[in-house]
């Protein structure tokens, strides 16, 4: 475009866009003389705040009055106070170690299985979303290919994930009938507790990785190149390449990644849900899993203790929010 | 003149017709098998009058959409239920708008089922034209191939595990027996091993009858007669099946439920020769179990007379016989029941094995089956059930401690309704 006609078009634009500002400005200086510089703002941000309010905040005040009341009811006015029975209820235990000895035992054992899933999931996501990212950095053949085959799993459903894996897997499934070809016997995949929570990690991964890959790559790509040059002239080993330079720089990105992938652990339910029930026995069941059983699945609905049980999930999230939020402040003062 | 005529009559007849629409009156019936499609079509058509409306659904929607729904004061006027005491408090009493006494004779076994503690004590809340039972079906061609004599009517469980264990191995199929991830199958077992489920007073009893058949249950699983991949390889309360390894005769017994009648007609036929036996028995009784769907009628509904009138159509005998016929189902109405019915789709092998269960509905149901069917809480004590003889399977639990948890589980269920 020609420089004449580039200035033409940005006044032309201009005068269009400064028609609906200056008829809201009669308003504005109305609102301004009446609330004052310090209060205007809120009137911008009332929209967002009732928004947040009513779909965020209610529903957690909602979500308390369900966890200290009892009864089958959905409607929180039909349902009696009972105080902190729900959450005691929860938490009897004669010893926390073993689940048995618990009140709720299921919830324990969801508890358990979480504290050895997030941590688990959570280093081998990571490790391998940034092997990946570091992979997919480099100027190999098909690079985008590959990218688009890292990231597709992400954008399927994780209910058809989960029934791909468990075609698969399953005892008549695609990988025994593999081992059947090779004269190989038909392995229990998923009907063996150990074996059933390493493919639920490992179905998670591969379905979550190209996400985090993403946002590691767009970090990578936001190291400046000369560092790298520089090292290169310095003979610096890949190794020392990796930790003096790579890592450092993509600590800010690797914090948001860890948080997210964190939070997104605890939530899991989804794809092991449909993959295993989380059986076999219990060994799979998840925290929210659950929560939705309790709520949910079972007859009469249990909505109080599953409202106490999320509430506790809540506050769980809350102190990795929390604990992020603190990492990165640390990160910028420094 | 003309004009003014040809205007009187359209004004006549859009008044007509606004009268009209403010008279019909719509409801939407839900279920979850087509041929109910064609006993709504079938009333729209002697009816037009009115507008029914026909919503197809799965069952794990009844199971766990419809109970929010309906706590929610929303949801279809009239649904299939499988839990059929414990949404009792939803249903529509529909005795003004029914024949009573025909309902009553009809279906006097299942009515008391539907009846919660806030209906009236003669309340008539819905029908259903057919029953469903636990069945054991068996691959005949399999006991003829490894030349092992069928057990006899009357056979237990043990005399059936030890001759399909031999037919197995006499024929290397997989599979002895397998048995249908549901607490509705493990109940007719308990039951057959003199377990009471539910005390006169509506408790639920855990005793040595339940005890026995879990540790039966569990010894097949451990001894291999059972495979792993129903109860021992999922968790919680999941509902599954592997019918498909009957059809593809890798089981010699499978114990799932008569609804599988119309897959094995379909997709089996003559492939082998199979046979619904009579149902195996344990120390008290043999393992028959009602179930299925009863047809009920909402309180919110905002049209409870075409509700009720509808229920009356899907109860007339013709119309039970045309469903019943079309679905190969047993029925539950008296007539029926007394009479039999004409199944003119179905294959020969279909034929007896509905004529089978229809005599066992008859005469061998142990009156446990019943109380247990028609319990407030049943669904609470088969979400139990599954769950803890899961975590026994997996070694989680031992036999004590898990029927000590079926209790606990149970016993809050109970105790969240009275709060």
């Amino acid at each position: 475009m020609a420089p004449g006609l580039e200035d033409r078009a940005k006044a032309v634009l201009g005068a269009v866009a400064a028609v609906p500002a200056r008829a809201l400005e009669p308003a504005m200086v109305f609102l301004q003389r009446v609330l004052g510089m310090k209060r205007l703002p809120w009137v911008f941000l009332a929209p967002n705040l009732i928004i947040i309010a009513v779909f965020s905040l209610l529903p957690v005040l909602v979500n308390v009055v369900y966890s200290m009341t009892g009864g089958e009811s959905l409607y929180p006015t039909q349902r009696h106070f009972v105080g902190l029975f729900n959450y005691e209820t929860l938490l009897a235990c004669d010893n926390y170690l073993d689940p048995s000895t618990c009140t709720r035992d299921l919830f324990w054992r969801a508890v358990r299985n979480s504290m050895w899933f997030v941590p688990l999931q959570v280093t081998i996501m990571i490790g391998v979303a940034l092997a990946t990212a570091i992979a997919l950095n480099r100027r190999i053949r098909a690079r985008g290919f590959f990218r688009g085959i890292f990231f597709f799993p992400v954008m399927l459903s994780p209910v058809v994930v989960a029934m791909t894996w468990v075609w698969l897997l399953q005892r008549d499934g695609a990988l025994n009938g593999l081992l059947a070809g090779a004269g190989m016997p038909a392995v229990s995949w998923l009907t063996e507790p150990s074996r059933a929570f390493k493919w639920s990690i490992f179905v998670t991964v591969w379905a979550h990785m190209g996400f985090y890959m993403v946002i590691l790559l767009a970090g990578l790509q936001s190291i400046p190149a000369d560092l790298y040059e520089a090292a290169k002239m310095d003979r610096a080993s890949p190794w020392r390449v990796f930790t003096r330079i790579t890592l450092p720089l993509l600590k800010p990105v690797l914090l948001v990644v860890f948080i997210l992938a964190v939070i997104r652990a605890v939530q899991t339910f989804d794809e092991i849900y449909v993959l295993t029930g989380g059986g076999p026995g219990s060994a799979t069941k998840m925290i929210v899993h659950y929560i939705y059983e309790t709520g949910f699945a079972v007859m009469p609905r249990n909505y109080g203790l599953a409202a106490a049980a999320s509430l506790l999930l809540g506050l769980v999230l809350f102190g990795f929010t929390a604990l992020q939020m603190r990492l990165s402040r640390g990160g910028r003062d420094a | 003149m003309t004009f003014r005529f040809r205007g009187s009559a359209i004004a006549l007849a859009i008044a007509v017709s606004m009268v009209g629409a403010a008279r019909a009156e719509e409801i939407v019936v839900q279920a979850i098998n087509t041929y109910v499609g064609f006993t709504v079509d079938r009333f729209n058509r002697e009816n037009p009058g009115d507008k029914v409306h026909f919503r197809l659904v799965s069952y794990q929607s009844i199971l766990e959409s419809l109970p929010v729904q309906l706590a929610s004061g929303r949801g279809p006027d009239i649904s299939i239920v499988g839990d059929w005491n414990g949404l009792s408090k939803y249903y529509l009493d529909v005795r003004p708008y029914v024949d009573a006494a025909y309902f009553e004779r009809e279906f006097g076994v299942m009515l008391p089922m539907l009846r919660g503690t806030d209906s009236r004590p003669d309340a008539i809340n819905g029908m259903s034209s057919a029953i469903t039972m636990n069945g054991a079906y068996v691959n005949l061609t399999l006991f003829r191939q490894a030349r092992v004599e069928l057990p006899p009517p009357g056979a237990t469980w043990d005399d059936w595990a030890a001759a399909c264990r031999k037919v197995a191995k006499a024929t290397n199929t997989p599979m002895a027996m397998e048995v249908d991830r549901s607490a509705h199958r493990f109940a007719s077992i308990a039951i057959s091993y003199g377990a009471r489920l539910v005390d006169a007073r509506g408790n639920f009893v855990v005793d040595e009858g339940l005890k026995t058949a879990m540790r039966k249950f569990v010894g097949w699983h451990r001894d291999g007669t059972l495979p792993m991949d129903l109860w021992g390889a999922v968790g919680g309360a999941t509902h599954r099946d592997n019918f498909q390894d009957f059809m593809n005769a890798k089981v010699v017994l499978y114990f799932g439920g008569s609804w599988q009648l119309e897959r094995m007609n379909k997709e089996v036929g003559d492939l082998f020769d199979w046979a619904v036996i009579d149902a195996p028995c344990g120390t008290s009784s043999c393992a028959l179990m009602p179930g299925g769907g009863a047809v009920v009628g909402f309180k919110h509904s905002k049209a409870p007379k075409l509700v009720g009138r509808f229920l009356a159509f899907a109860a007339r005998e013709d119309v039970m016989r045309e469903q019943l016929a079309r679905g190969a189902n047993i029925p539950i109405a008296a007539t029926l029941v007394r009479t039999g019915v004409a199944y003119p789709n179905a294959s020969e092998r279909v034929r007896e094995a509905l004529a089978s269960y229809t005599r066992q509905v008859s005469t061998n149901i142990p009156p446990a089956a019943y109380a247990f069917q028609g319990w407030r809480f049943q669904r609470a004590a088969m979400n139990a059930m599954t769950t803890r003889i899961s975590q026994v399977l997996n070694n989680e639990l031992d036999i004590d401690t898990a029927a000590a948890f079926i209790k606990k589980d149970v016993d809050l269920a109970v105790q969240v309704t009275r709060m």
